[in-house]
């Protein structure tokens, strides 16, 4: 594993950090700006950043990083399926839903020996 | 909102978008930067290139992706093209977000510059929240927030790095999963159009699926085809509604 030092650490992190996510951004205003409130180009951009947030959520749950890469893919699927279930139940509020889930997945990992 | 309570200045409008920090989304994220935080200092990152990073990246998934490709040794190169590929979809949420906050005065410059504050959570609550805004304070409800919440981040992982690397698994654990977890309750509870549904539906399932057939490009694939056929769906299901009687 190698750490950058010095005023480079900084050069890179502008290059492939900000300037690589400012640039959608930006992108993102210009073809933001010519899209009408009520239009259907407005309701395909929608469809398309929602399914995209999608995919990196379904990608968190599936192969999540660090100290989840060794709990088991039931636990983390039982864990967001109740809490699913528990939102629905509890009037759609995402409280409920994320404290479900969150205490689901502890209690597993727990009995996990974590 | 309607017209008759477009009361309060620009500043009042600031000041409550800056509260948002004490909202559930808001505690969820810095909960996540705590996460973030354990996990750069575990691979030994010196802190102001962590606070630096959490100001000029700012988007959580990017941050993570820049980590690791620096940790596994890529060149600048190498690790530009991870991030911004991993970053496309920050496009189409800005596109999104435009339309919702501007005025026909709104400069440019303007939404060029707060732009910067968009990531997943400040885009999920302001498309969320900023229906109850008077149009012409929306710009100056999410500069309030935005800003607010970048600038609570950055001191947040100052202050918290020299205790976090020890953390138990199981907090780092419950941390982690709190993100994914909180993306999905708040989308689906805050969906003011039926297309939102049907495309969250349909995400999450083509995620995993390009991730299977091409790894390099499944977001961006997942995003581009499930998001198609998520609005070919539902405006297949509205036109057949309209029809009938």
């Amino acid at each position: 594993m190698t750490v950058l030092e010095g005023w480079w650490a900084y050069v890179f992190i502008a290059i492939a950090g900000w300037l690589a996510t400012d640039l959608w951004r930006w992108l993102g205003v210009l073809a933001g700006n010519r899209l009408r409130e009520d239009s259907e180009a407005l309701n395909w951009v929608r469809a398309v950043a929602t399914a995209l947030v999608a995919a990196v959520i379904a990608k968190l749950i599936l192969y999540p990083t660090g100290v989840l890469e060794h709990s088991p893919l039931w636990l983390r699927l039982g864990a967001v399926g109740l809490g699913a279930l528990a939102f629905f139940i509890g009037g759609r509020k995402p409280a409920i839903g994320i404290a479900t889930a969150i205490a689901v997945l502890a209690i597993g990992l727990w009995a996990l020996g974590f | 909102m309607d017209e008759g309570a477009t009361s309060g200045s620009g500043r009042d409008w600031f000041l409550v978008g800056m509260r948002g920090i004490f909202s559930l989304p808001a505690m969820i994220l810095m909960l996540s930067f705590v996460g973030f935080c354990a996990f750069t200092a575990q691979a030994g990152f010196p802190v102001e290139q962590v606070v630096f990073m959490t100001g000029v990246v700012w988007a959580l998934p990017a941050k993570v992706i820049l980590v690791s490709s620096i940790l596994g040794g890529a060149n600048v190169l190498t690790a530009f093209i991870a991030v911004t590929l991993s970053s496309i979809r920050l496009m189409p949420m800005v596109a999104a977000l435009v339309p919702e906050i501007r005025t026909q005065k709104t400069p440019t410059w303007l939404l060029l510059f707060l732009s910067h504050f968009v990531a997943i959570t400040a885009w999920v609550f302001a498309m969320e929240r900023v229906q109850t805004v008077p149009r012409e304070h929306r710009i100056a409800f999410f500069a309030g927030f935005g800003i607010t919440l970048v600038l609570a981040n950055m001191l947040l992982v100052a202050v918290v790095y020299q205790f976090v690397a020890e953390f138990p698994p199981l907090v780092s654990g419950c941390l982690f999963f709190l993100t994914p977890v909180y993306f999905l309750a708040s989308i689906w509870s805050s969906a003011r159009h039926p297309v939102i549904y049907v495309a969250l539906v349909i995400g999450l399932v083509a995620g995993p699926v390009f991730f299977w057939i091409a790894p390099e490009f499944d977001i961006l694939l997942a995003g581009l085809v499930g998001g198609t056929l998520a609005w070919l769906a539902e405006r297949e299901w509205r036109g057949r509604r309209e029809v009938r009687p």
